[in-house]
């Protein structure tokens, strides 16, 4: 097997699915000859033309308006929103439109595509460049909402999400573009949407994660397991539609429960997390459910200091590991 | 062979086309006069009419290919669904949201057409959305040699949305096959012309997309068959869109929940009832030779039992059932999360302490 970063197993996905299939277009700000700001499309307009890599112009509302067309009418659009900051003026199109084409046409109507977008922070990103938003989207029936975080699975369920009948959102961390690199098979293959992994197995507390802190709280995991504490990480890959059983299974195992997420706390993910886990394995809880994201602040700062002062970190989440076990 | 009038044939239409054109215009509104009645005598909760609008929404929407080319339209549209092939049952199941209503099932407010058979976008709420929809669908077309034109209708009020902007930006970029029409009939909501565009046509605006803008009497409608005939031929051949704006009168308030009296004053709408294309187009057939007495007055009778049988089929339709309430959010039914247990969503699952 090849080693592959992160964007480069991104790319092959997209490149792969390109060349299996002639309905898949890729769309966006920068995607052709440029091949995107981060380069995740480089290479595809080269060999795919113009018809297939549409450079757009600055109109993130029109790329996802103009994907549910063509999405309607025969072709599986891939588009990119440059950052995933710069997505709420889709908002209308993916929520209200995007989201509710086939309950509203009791099935008739369908929008295959798939809306990729870097999000997350730690990368001197400040308000609009560093912004979680998956919590916005993962509230909304209708929509998938994915979030890899090894370069085998960015392929995989980028695949996956290129062959789905309904609208898939997909969130890579851009940190992870080039720090992450992994195992990816040169052949076909897929991950199956919907499906959470237990990435590291462990007894007596259970870490739930995605995307970059997944890394984070296997890191976590490895400093806390010389003291004694022994952790299982939930990779759960997919926000929407929720693995419950992986999830549940791990709870019920470790009977506590700690949720690691980026975003601010607040209404996050995490606490969709911490009420299922909560509803459904209370009986087996040994500690209170517990949240570790970041703060209330309406976005990320800049400044370096204050951007750690943000971010998770492996340290901090071990943090929080040693207290909930300790309860 | 078909009887040609000079109307006709200056329209490059037949006779029998300009009677089946008016048939559509008298179908849509005495179907839209029936919503009304049903709402009024509580039957229907909601209504939102195309009264006024359907001269221009049947010329415009005539010379679209049925089944091929694509209309994403808006919440008056009645007319343009009728003349894309939606029947008055359809309309009729819409409006009284039945399980069978192609549009939603029941599930959207009525008015809210859509038909992918006959390739009419679903339409939602948020106003100008459909006009993106329109926009890709060109989009595919062009891309896989479809030889499809794509035509997105809104008022002039939302075409003042952003989505506007963004579609028809890059429907001239790549010159789409596409045409975009709108029916301007001065009123957003309760906000006049005045206050809602800074120019006096929306089709000024066309130039800067570098796409023609067109103005026709949406009360005429033989010229607004030939303006969209015009791009919809210019659109199929590769030479991009057009924006026509037909203008056009609001013959009722903007909902069954609005009282336009308010706002207008008898004057204004005096004006309006006298720009009403039902007896405007039937005058100009009348005088053409092209609607005899007895024809007209057979239609009358023909449209009268196509409302009487679309009301009573959609009144004697099965309601949706609520077990139903949760499919087709996702193709896959295991990806939805299930209602709640205590959700009497099925009918085989109901709380114990009921009844």
């Amino acid at each position: 097997m090849a080693i592959r970063t992160f964007i480069e197993a991104i790319r092959e996905g997209m490149r792969d699915e390109l060349r299996r299939d002639q309905s898949v277009i890729v769309l966006g700000e920068d995607v052709g000859k440029k091949g995107g700001v981060f380069l995740a499309t480089d290479g595809l307009w080269a060999e795919f033309g113009d018809d297939r890599v549409i450079d757009t112009p600055l109109t993130e509302s029109m790329i996802i308006g103009a994907s549910i067309g063509a999405a309607l009418n025969g072709l599986r659009p891939v588009a990119e929103i440059q950052f995933a900051d710069f997505i709420h003026p889709a908002f209308n199109q993916i929520v209200s439109e995007a989201a509710r084409m086939r309950y509203r046409t009791v099935g008739g109507a369908t929008v295959p595509m798939v809306i990729r977008a870097p999000y997350g922070g730690g990368v001197h990103g400040a308000l609009y460049h560093s912004q979680s938003i998956e919590a916005f989207f993962a509230h909304v029936p209708g929509l998938k909402v994915v979030v890899p975080s090894t370069p085998y699975d960015a392929k995989g369920l980028l695949r996956s999400s290129i062959r789905d009948e309904d609208p898939v959102l997909y969130l890579e961390h851009k940190k992870m573009y080039r720090s992450v690199r992994g195992e990816v098979p040169d052949g076909e293959y897929t991950v199956p949407l919907g499906r959470a992994v237990v990435r590291r197995p462990g007894r007596q507390l259970t870490v739930v994660a995605y995307g970059l802190m997944v890394h984070y709280a296997l890191e976590a995991a490895d400093r806390v397991a010389g003291e004694g504490i022994d952790c299982e990480v939930v990779d759960l890959r997919t926000l929407r539609p929720l693995d419950r059983e992986t999830l549940l299974t791990s709870v019920r195992k470790t009977g506590k429960c700690l949720v690691a997420y980026e975003d601010n706390r607040f209404l996050g993910y995490g606490a969709e997390i911490a009420a299922i886990v909560a509803e459904e394995a209370f009986d087996y809880l040994d500690g209170p459910v517990s949240r570790i994201a970041g703060p209330d602040t309406p976005a990320m700062p800049y400044n370096p200091i204050l951007e750690d002062w943000f971010m998770l970190s492996p340290a901090k989440i071990a943090d929080a590991i040693r207290k909930l076990a300790a309860y | 062979m078909a009887m040609t009038s000079e109307l006709a044939a200056a329209a490059g239409l037949a006779d029998a086309d300009l009677v089946a054109m008016y048939r559509t215009l008298a179908l849509a509104r005495a179907l839209d006069e029936r919503m009304w009645v049903l709402n009024r005598s509580g039957r229907a909760p909601f209504v939102i009419s195309g009264q006024g609008h359907e001269g221009a929404q049947v010329g415009i929407a005539w010379p679209l290919r049925r089944d091929h080319d694509w209309v994403a339209p808006f919440y008056r549209s009645i007319a343009t669904c009728l003349t894309v092939g939606m029947t008055p049952r359809e309309l009729m199941l819409a409006q009284y949201a039945k399980a069978d209503d192609p549009s939603s099932g029941g599930r959207q407010m009525p008015g809210h057409y859509g038909h992918i058979d006959r390739h009419v976008v679903s339409v939602s709420s948020p106003v100008a959305t459909q006009i993106l929809h329109a926009v890709g669908i060109a989009l595919a077309s062009k891309i896989r040699g479809l030889d499809q034109v794509a035509m997105a209708i809104m008022g002039e009020g939302s075409s003042n949305q952003g989505d506007v902007h963004e579609a028809l930006n890059f429907a001239g970029i790549h010159q789409l096959p596409f045409v975009f029409i709108v029916e301007n009939n001065g009123y957003a909501i309760s906000v006049p012309w005045q206050k809602e565009l800074s120019v006096r046509d929306v089709a000024s605006r066309a130039a800067g997309y570098g796409m023609p803008g067109v103005i026709v009497d949406g009360t005429d409608v033989l010229a607004c068959y030939r303006a969209s005939r015009e791009a919809v031929d210019r659109a199929r051949s590769g030479g991009g869109p057009t924006l026509i704006e037909a203008k056009v009168t609001r013959l009722t308030g903007h909902s069954s929940d609005d009282q336009q009296t308010k706002y207008r004053t008898e004057a204004d709408l005096a004006e309006g009832r006298a720009h009403d294309p039902l007896p405007i187009f039937r005058d100009q057939l009348r005088a053409a030779g092209v609607l005899a007495p007895d024809a007209e007055a057979a239609l009358a009778v023909e449209i009268s039992a196509l409302v009487e049988d679309a009301t009573a089929f959609a009144e004697a339709a099965a309601e949706p059932d609520p077990a139903t309430g949760i499919d087709h959010v996702y193709a896959d039914p295991a990806a939805s999360e299930p209602p709640p247990p205590w959700h009497p969503a099925r009918a085989d699952v109901v709380p114990q302490d009921a009844g």
